[in-house]
């Protein structure tokens, strides 16, 4: 479980994050989203704390995050770009993070690293592998500890159809255990049938955050996608065409 | 009830400790394999066994050696170490997503760096001297690359967290290093020039103080023969340094010139935005 209250953030310029509430439970799949540089990875790294925010605070599990790391125990991460050491092998990578991390053997779930067949590639170092594999990777370290917690950035990004749609049912099958699990994404048909609620953020604010039954209700709309859509287009107009701008300017005096 | 409670603390530490020299380990690991540590440690080795051959005293052999490690240990520990700590971020990105703090995340990268230098430095100059010139200015020798090792390692470690990008870290690492090895002499000349009138004798043994690079000098300089050259100074130098104060004194400094960056390094570490 996560709360987050009145939290912001500031990159010199840009407000990155402005008075953002929210609370995560269990069970739930959130899908935050938003245009690029609305903040979506600003408030993941919060979460985990990689970014220090300025002002509010993040309870996970009813304990307010400050400086103890105890609690990411708890939290499996998929970054967007997971970038990894370049001379460790593979098979290295998994065997270091158990060490780190001291689950019991019994306690870890393989079933990624199974059916992405990494198993296969584990004596290879991490520079040798393409964008795709590295993601695929990633995704099994972040299922590897079976956290309560996952928090995926772009999870399908870069991912064969196949694999991501191993990865798809993978993150359905967490749901059914009743964890907590957060996704980023852009291509919007991935998270249709996987999501339970919407976030939406744009220009470091929060819009709103529904479940996906209201959200369809309101718009009157099946397709997350569409839905979406249609409430960014009931929103400001983000730019003119230009036909109404040379309309703007032939009807000035 | 109350030693209970004390070896608790005892074990949580040990288990600590235990879990940071693991994280070295895997660091040391990764420096191992990318091959510069190794190129570095041949090319002391080769100079210094070089040096021997070719000087028949071996004092004089030490008296090069010394101008070389002063030089270049100071140098390729700061380059190696800004280097090797932007080749590491996605190291450090992956640790600091587990639940590792921050503080143990850079210790054990400054654990991993430093020994994997200090090694080199072993094989590379320490196995020749314990060879050819196994006496107090050899082991004077090896304590201040050592020393200055473990100094530049961390001081490179506070300008690679503080600059935001890799050519700015690794600028201001050759900037500080030209400040210490070479600035910072013109800069004592300067003022001895200026005010050759006084006695200046314990004014400057506090000037080397401040720069790690000249303390080691002097203490080995005093160490040698050569020492008899330097007049009234080196006669008041070697008074201080040739005591137990002065190696306890040298010890300390560099040992402060060691902590203090890399206490700094970690404070500025734990409020980076990453």
């Amino acid at each position: 479980m996560i709360r987050i209250e009145s939290l912001g953030k500031r990159f010199k310029k840009l407000q990155a994050l402005e008075d953002i509430n929210a609370l995560f439970t269990n069970g739930q799949v959130v899908s935050l989203i938003g245009p690029n540089g609305s903040g979506k990875t600003t408030l993941i790294k919060s979460l985990l704390g990689l970014v220090k925010p300025d002002s509010g605070s993040i309870f996970v599990h009813g304990k307010q995050i400050n400086g103890d790391p105890s609690y990411r125990s708890d939290i499996g991460y998929m970054p967007q770009i997971g970038r990894y050491p370049d001379n460790m092998k593979v098979g290295q990578l998994f065997k270091m993070i158990r060490d780190l991390r001291k689950v019991p053997e019994a306690d870890l779930d393989t079933d990624l690293l199974v059916k992405f067949n990494l198993v296969s590639i584990f004596e290879k170092p991490m520079r040798t592998l393409s964008g795709g594999t590295r993601q695929k990777v990633s995704a099994a370290l972040a299922f590897y500890f079976n956290p309560d917690i996952l928090i995926l950035d772009e999870p399908t990004a870069g991912l064969d159809p196949l694999s991501s749609e191993i990865l798809k049912e993978k993150i359905m099958q967490e749901k059914k255990k009743n964890k907590l699990i957060l996704i980023t994404s852009h291509i919007l048909s991935d998270l249709d049938e996987l999501t339970t609620h919407v976030m939406y953020l744009q220009e470091g604010r929060m819009i709103f955050m529904m479940d996906i039954e209201t959200l369809r209700k309101e718009t009157e709309e099946d397709k997350l996608g569409k839905a979406i859509a249609k409430v960014m287009r009931g929103g400001k107009k983000e730019a003119l065409w230009i036909n109404e701008v040379l309309l703007s300017q032939k009807n000035r005096p | 009830m109350k030693c209970c409670y004390h070896k608790k603390i005892d074990r949580r530490q040990e288990i600590k400790l235990i879990s940071m020299l693991k994280l070295s380990r895997y660091v040391l690991y990764d420096i191992l394999r990318s091959k510069v540590v190794i190129a570095y440690t041949l090319f002391l080795l080769v100079v210094s066994c070089s040096l021997f051959q070719l000087e028949e005293n071996h004092s004089k052999a030490i008296l090069s050696l010394l101008n070389i490690v002063l030089i270049v240990v100071p140098l390729i520990s700061m380059i190696f170490t800004t280097i090797h700590y932007y080749n590491s971020y996605e190291f450090i990105e992956l640790m600091l997503s587990q639940p590792l703090s921050r503080t143990r995340i850079l210790l054990s990268e400054y654990g991993g760096v430093s020994l994997s230098l200090l090694s080199a430095f072993f094989i590379g100059v320490g196995l020749p001297v314990l060879m050819f010139a196994f006496d107090e200015t050899g082991m004077a020798l090896l304590f201040t690359g050592a020393a200055l090792t473990m100094v530049f390692t961390s001081i490179a470690f506070l300008a690679a967290v503080k600059a935001r990008d890799k050519a700015r870290g690794i600028g201001a690492a050759l900037l500080l290093w030209f400040y210490f090895a070479l600035i910072y002499d013109g800069l004592i000349l300067l003022i001895l020039f200026a005010f050759s009138d006084y006695p200046m004798e314990k004014f400057t043994l506090l000037l080397s103080a401040l720069n790690p690079v000249d303390l080691g000098r002097i203490f080995i300089m005093l160490k040698m023969d050569v020492s008899a050259l330097m007049g009234y100074t080196g006669a008041l130098y070697k008074d201080f340094f040739g005591s137990g104060m002065g190696v306890f004194f040298t010890a300390g400094i560099m040992l402060l010139w060691a902590t203090v960056p890399l206490w700094l390094a970690v404070r500025s570490f734990k409020g980076k935005d990453l």
